[in-house]
């Protein structure tokens, strides 16, 4: 069985180290903030100017001065700042985030990825994607394999306008976790129940396969 | 005199001078920290061609959704449009003209036109549609597109409180674009909810020097929440 959003989500909270800095992306990104695990120090960096993101407000909390980058609602954790979109993006161009996760549509065996626009049809803009993709050193790609038609969304080339170029090393999706490197995706990791042929079936890109292919534990 | 007195008294003051195809700079981020009664009393006033330089649209009935109804806007630079059918209908007809930019070189280019500095390298972008067109350099080893910076004839500016002479502090994250833009008008309108006399701000804690500010008016804000989400209490 592919992995649910909530499971992918549990394994990227793997990544996470004490007392790292993290800037999660809209969607899947979000929910690795219910699996920090306990006793673990991490700030969440919301990219409209909040390092310390907290829970949800309770309807008694909820202020409309109080919003993340998703515009939702939010409060502030112990120790939070506050600070201009430039200090927040300094930040980030700075490369002082230590972990970024965010979306893709498609990412390919160069690193590169799109995840802003599908011309003539969906446009929303990038966002903060750009300078986060272009700032960070330590990325992780969250995305559904393929599409529902099956179509591989893990490429040799992308076909989408770029977010950043050369910029992506590991990527985390319903069927694998896989690194790239030297011009090609390497299977780390299949999720449960997932075979290697599947994968290798749906992926699209010069796919690199090891003779043992752990299985992701979420 | 007003000397160093910022304060006026009506929407009309705050907003004298303001004429077809100016170029302005909205603050805000999403609904959170916008100028809305500004907003709206442009949308009364009517005035067209305008080029406006915000972090986002507005939705369709508030923010600066409310001026896309009318066609006042021709040009906008924004990194993120996703809350406005408006907007996407506008731009896909190409009634209007959009400079889709990253957020975080929008921030940068405000910032630098404010502090007088025409152009910097980010490696944001670099690769992408947003760099076509533009000069890059490769410094380092690595690649960056060069980013001419911004400047407004009006800066639209939501901060929380003002003293007199304009000295402003914002509330948590209705901060945002504010700062940048205040420095970035040639005229710099704030609209806050409260002025308090000079002296009464704890100068530790301003946000924005008085230097950058033109008229300051007291408004009454809806603060519209984009997404209400709460956890039970």
């Amino acid at each position: 069985m592919a992995l649910s959003r909530e499971q992918i989500a549990k394994r990227i909270a793997q990544e996470l180290q004490d007392g790292f800095y993290v800037n999660l992306g809209i969607g899947i990104p979000t929910l690795v903030a219910n699996y920090i695990p306990d006793g673990m120090e991490v700030m969440l960096q919301s990219e409209n100017g909040l390092l310390g993101m907290g829970q949800f407000p309770t309807e008694d909390e909820v202020d409309a001065d109080l919003i993340n980058a998703g515009k939702q609602t939010v409060t502030m954790a112990t120790g939070a700042s506050l600070f201009s979109s430039a200090e927040s993006f300094a930040m980030i161009r700075g490369g002082h985030v230590d972990l970024t996760v965010l979306g893709a549509f498609e990412v390919d065996v160069n690193g590169n990825i799109a995840s802003w626009m599908i011309p003539g049809k969906l446009i929303k803009g990038m966002g903060g994607a750009m300078d986060l993709v272009a700032g960070a050193d330590n990325i992780i790609v969250t995305m559904m394999h393929a599409d529902k038609k099956g179509n591989s969304k893990i490429l040799d080339a992308c076909t989408l306008p770029l977010t950043g170029a050369q910029c992506i090393k590991k990527v985390v999706t319903d069927l694998a976790v896989l690194e790239i490197k030297d011009g090609a995706f390497h299977l780390l990791e299949r999720a449960p129940d997932v075979s290697v042929e599947e994968i290798i079936e749906k992926t699209a890109g010069k796919l690199i396969v090891p003779d043992n292919v752990a299985v992701m534990a979420v | 005199m007003a000397g160093l007195n910022k304060v006026v008294t009506s929407y009309d003051e705050a907003l004298a001078g303001l004429t077809d195809n100016m170029t302005l700079m909205v603050g805000g981020f999403g609904l959170c920290g916008i100028p809305e009664n500004l907003i709206i009393k442009m949308r009364d006033m009517g005035v067209k061609g305008l080029t406006c330089i915000s972090n986002n649209a507005g939705v369709d009935d508030f923010g600066l959704g409310l001026l896309l109804q009318q066609q006042q806007i021709a040009k906008i630079y924004a990194s993120y449009v996703g809350e406005n059918a408006l907007f996407e209908k506008q731009m896909l007809s190409g009634e209007l003209e959009v400079v889709l930019t990253p957020q975080g070189t929008l921030a940068e280019k405000i910032r630098a036109g404010g502090a007088g500095i025409p152009a910097f390298f980010t490696a944001t972008g670099y690769g992408t549609p947003v760099a076509e067109g533009k000069e890059t350099r490769e410094i380092d080893g690595r690649n960056y597109v060069l980013e001419p910076s911004l400047t407004s004839d009006f800066a639209l500016v939501k901060a929380w409180k003002a003293d007199t002479m304009g000295n402003l502090i914002y509330r948590n994250t209705a901060m945002n674009f504010n700062p940048m833009m205040a420095t970035a008008g040639k005229i710099t309108v704030v609209e806050v909810e409260e002025i308090v006399e000079a002296g009464e701000l704890d100068p530790h804690h301003i946000h924005t020097p008085g230097i950058y500010v033109d008229r300051v008016i007291k408004g009454t804000f809806e603060k519209r929440i984009e997404q209400r989400t709460v956890r039970e209490g």
